[in-house]
């Protein structure tokens, strides 16, 4: 396959950004979309030129490390991660358009590196159970329905690899917080904390500079692990629940 | 140096037990005066990390991730094995034990992997009770699934995301931890070197991977919790950025390593499609509950097959050699990871290999749909089965998986004691990055297991005992060793940054990964081996001298993190294939092809071999020292290997 690719280049933070058009030859249908950059890379180290910066580790899904805003989508075309991606999606000829993840809260590294430590930080704010290692019940000791089980799972499949936010025009964080929240909330381990920990996360969530929730969907639609808009409904009861219960009355 | 390994003495069940209470106890007021550094975030690391701070230590985190939650330990599917006997199948410690030390072919420390059997019960409660979502049963109990090497069921899983929840689990202990002021977290930073200070390992030396800059941190300790180095064979399932430089500087500091030839190459993994392949992708173990390992029983049949003159599912059942089944009917689909690649190998080597490259087998799921139907296979394996078709293009529940062995984990390491603690006092090694528990070959769902036990149990106990002893006098950051480190560090990113030669650093990496998976793989000779090591040395003198490292260090440089790494790998294979062109014997995933039984098994010299081989640097371009820690075995008899 012959292809364009239109690559967002920003040598650092501060510097101002801008598209870059590269042609590339060679491509075979069975690359992923990642093992095509590195092909665009070695040939550009080859001419001297300072290689793509992208971020990537596992490249089997799981890590939420890669990113790549491909023709206006996060992770491209497939509901599924960059990594993951294959050149089979792409046709002889095309252009492909690369941006890096665009929010206030992400903030550009360096070419299509991001910054998505707010993330981290939303989690810190109360995205566990408080116990510490040992004295803990037996296992058993704590039976939960495997309905209940196969939904906290659901929620907590998310990769934090912030295209729901790269989705949302407002760049909105709800469906990533809302999975953290959600998967606790349904567990009975979760319900020691559970008020407090709803309105901690948000309000961290706020104070990163996410976007307020546009009730379209878009997040949901491009996660690449299908979290499910009906966690973000979940958050909002969680959170009104907390605000208007007794203690903070 | 005598090796001592520090099993404490008495039976085996007891000295754990034992152990912990005779270690030394730092009281609580006195555990705010301590520094700890924990090199990696993942499994070991983050519950390490988590754990210690917990207890009232001041830790710091490292990891060269942009966020802790995405070390590797994220990408282990199958499960976590643990002596619970829920099932009520026969299960036991000593049942987990008997068969840790059995799949690792009688080449790890019954001391060791004892422990390992006797905390495995507490990860699972430790991991509930944090909200790890395993599955469970209609019941609301735990459900368990069969792994390789075992016939009972003891692994805890959840859906094929099981190191994901788990390392989910520990970082949110870890993330507590940072809110609450014990942790302090440096992502996007990498170890550089280790800082020690007459004898102690008192700090390391860390790249700021954003701004290029070379820092200094001291500690009373130094915990790698780094993973393993199987990248060094370029293709395998580790991630991209996984690498051997914080434990392969350590080494270079007097850490021994031990059994470095121990690789382990798992026999599911999706077959290479071509030159351009980045990294390998693993098929779970578990999936070999289900899936029947075949290829077509002719050579005929399976250049009929290559060519596509015929398809997978028009091969009658007759023409089908269900190898495995076949030679080990007692364990069939299920024999350890071993034995699995092995005989992939040998069928691809007849010319019966299924892909066009005739090194790929089938592992078919029709007579399990068949029996169980398509949604519950979806409901096991679902995940796996989307990753598997996203990769290939092939729809699994239609069409038989092809899958290949590739590099999947490295069960040498670090060489530590019981307490885990490597020949630098003070420097420690969890995980996979250290040698201890595996023996020559890992059983499926064991990596979660060690990495959560070393890191949630066994490290709390221990590091105390130490730092007990030593004080609590702070250590000095301005010794003038934390200066001269730092100076070799950036001496050597000067070097790698002005020798602008003609070959990429991935050109290197390449082909010395062709060079271990040729010589130093499922296979090895004395001859290839030899062969090998010079031409590792030759291609180590060429990366030297003509590696083309672009850009410079006060900048996010990708190619310059890679140098670094693919250096260290450069020089931690030659000590690779050093290991096993001395070890005389096949035992688990090492194979020479010299020492075999009359059909094909590993053939083990427990008279000669029944030794850890830890080495010692001795200086650039020099061979390793060989230092021998004799295996001592009270409760198993060693026989060989029978899974038939």
């Amino acid at each position: 396959m012959k292809l364009t690719l239109k690559v967002w280049r920003q040598k650092n933070k501060a510097d101002q950004g801008g598209f870059v058009t590269y042609p590339i030859d060679g491509i075979s249908k069975d690359m992923s979309f990642l093992e095509m950059m590195d092909v665009l890379n070695e040939e550009l180290t080859e001419k001297g030129e300072d290689p793509i910066h992208f971020d990537h580790d596992c490249r089997e899904g799981i890590c939420g490390m890669c990113s790549l805003y491909i023709n206006g989508k996060p992770h491209g075309p497939q509901q599924t991660t960059t990594c993951q991606l294959h050149m089979r999606s792409f046709s002889d000829g095309d252009t492909i358009t690369i941006e890096p993840w665009r929010a206030k809260a992400f903030p550009v590294v360096k070419d299509l590196v991001v910054d998505r430590s707010a993330f981290d930080r939303i989690i810190q704010a109360g995205g566990y159970v408080s116990v510490n290692t040992g004295g803990v019940p037996d296992a058993n000791e704590i039976p939960i329905p495997k309905k209940i089980a196969d939904e906290a799972f659901d929620a907590a499949t998310c990769i934090g690899c912030g295209a729901c936010v790269a989705a949302c025009k407002n760049a909105s964080a709800m469906l990533f917080t809302s999975a953290k929240i959600s998967q606790l909330a349904m567990l009975p381990q979760g319900q020691v904390e559970r008020k407090e920990r709803a309105e901690k996360m948000i309000a961290q969530m706020d104070a990163e500079g996410f976007g307020a929730c546009t009730n379209t969907g878009a997040c949901a639609a491009e996660c690449p692990k299908g979290i499910s808009l009906s966690n973000i409904a979940r958050m909002n009861r969680e959170y009104f629940s907390a605000v208007v219960s007794s203690e903070n009355m | 140096m005598i090796l001592d390994s520090k099993i404490p003495a008495g039976p085996l069940a007891e000295k754990w037990t034992k152990h912990k209470f005779n270690m030394k106890l730092v009281n609580p007021a006195n555990k705010r005066k301590y520094e700890v550094i924990v090199v990696g975030t993942g499994l070991a690391g983050a519950s390490a990390a988590a754990s210690l701070a917990e207890l009232g230590y001041n830790v710091k985190a490292f990891c060269f991730q942009d966020s802790p939650r995405r070390a590797h330990s994220i990408a282990a599917q199958g499960g976590i094995n643990a002596a619970k006997n829920y099932q009520n199948d026969g299960d036991s410690i000593f049942r987990l034990f008997y068969d840790t030390i059995k799949g690792g072919d009688y080449r790890a420390r019954e001391g060791n992997v004892y422990r390992l059997a006797e905390v495995s019960v507490n990860i699972i409660d430790q991991c509930v009770a944090q909200g790890v979502p395993f599955a469970r049963e209609y019941g609301g109990l735990l459900a368990n699934r069969s792994f390789g090497g075992a016939q009972v069921s003891r692994t805890f899983y959840a859906r094929g995301q099981t190191g994901q929840q788990l390392l989910l689990g520990a970082y949110s202990a870890l993330s507590r931890q940072v809110a609450n002021g014990k942790v302090k977290l440096y992502p996007r930073t990498e170890m550089m070197d280790v800082v020690v200070i007459d004898g102690h390992a008192r700090g390391i030396v860390t790249r700021n991977l954003i701004t290029g800059a070379i820092e200094t941190h001291a500690a009373h300790a130094v915990l790698l919790c780094t993973g393993g180095y199987g990248n060094v064979f370029f293709l395998s399932t580790n991630a991209m950025g996984s690498n051997v430089t914080a434990a392969w500087r350590a080494h270079k500091r007097g850490a021994y390593f031990a059994n470095p030839c121990y690789t382990q190459i798992h026999p599911t993994c999706i077959p290479v499609s071509g030159d351009h392949q980045s990294k390998l992708t693993l098929m779970s173990e578990s999936l070999r509950n289900d899936g029947r390992v075949w290829v077509p029983a002719t050579v005929e049949m399976a250049e009929k097959l290559r060519k596509g003159q015929i398809k997978a599912n028009d091969i009658p059942e007759n023409e089908r050699d269900y190898y495995l089944e076949r030679k080990y009917p007692s364990f069939g689909n299920l024999v350890p990871r071993d034995v699995a690649s092995r005989n992939a190998k040998y069928v691809c080597d007849e010319g019966r290999g299924v892909n066009e490259t005739g090194e790929a087998v089938f592992l078919d799921f029709r007579d399990a749909i068949k029996r169980d139907g398509e949604d519950v296979i979806r409901a096991k394996y679902g995940n796996l089965f989307d990753m598997y078709q996203q990769i290939t293009g092939e729809n699994p529940y239609q069409v038989p998986m092809k899958i290949y062995p590739a590099v999947h984990y490295t069960m040498g390491g670090l060489w530590v004691d019981y307490n885990l603690m490597t020949t630098i006092p003070g420097l420690y090694a969890l995980g996979e990055a250290n040698f201890s528990d595996h023996g020559a070959n890992r059983l499926g769902a064991s990596a979660l297991m060690q990495g959560l036990a070393d890191g949630y149990f066994v490290i709390p106990y221990t590091v105390g005992d130490y730092l007990a002893q030593i004080g609590t006098k702070p250590v000095d950051a301005n010794h003038p060793e934390f200066e001269k480190t730092a100076q070799e560090v950036k001496d050597r990113i000067q070097k790698l940054l002005s020798i602008n030669g003609s070959k990429s650093v991935d050109y290197f990496h390449k082909k010395l990964g062709k060079i271990m998976w040729n010589e130093c793989g499922m296979a090895r000779t004395a001859e290839g081996l030899k062969k090998a090591k010079q031409e590792i040395r030759e291609l180590r003198a060429e990366f030297w001298k003509d590696v083309k490292v672009l850009g410079e260090n006060e900048e996010l440089n990708q190619t310059l993190e890679k140098a670094h790494r693919v250096a260290d790998f450069l020089e931690l294979g030659e000590l690779m294939i050093d290991d096993a062109y001395h070890r005389n014997e096949s035992c688990g995933g090492h194979f020479r092809e010299e020492y075999q039984t009359a059909d094909g098994e590993a053939l083990r010299d427990d008279e000669n071999f029944a030794y850890v081989a830890a080495w010692k640097y001795t200086g650039d371009g020099q061979d390793e020292e060989l230092n021998k820690e004799p295996l001592e075995f009270e409760n198993v008899k060693l026989t060989q290997r029978s899974y038939k």
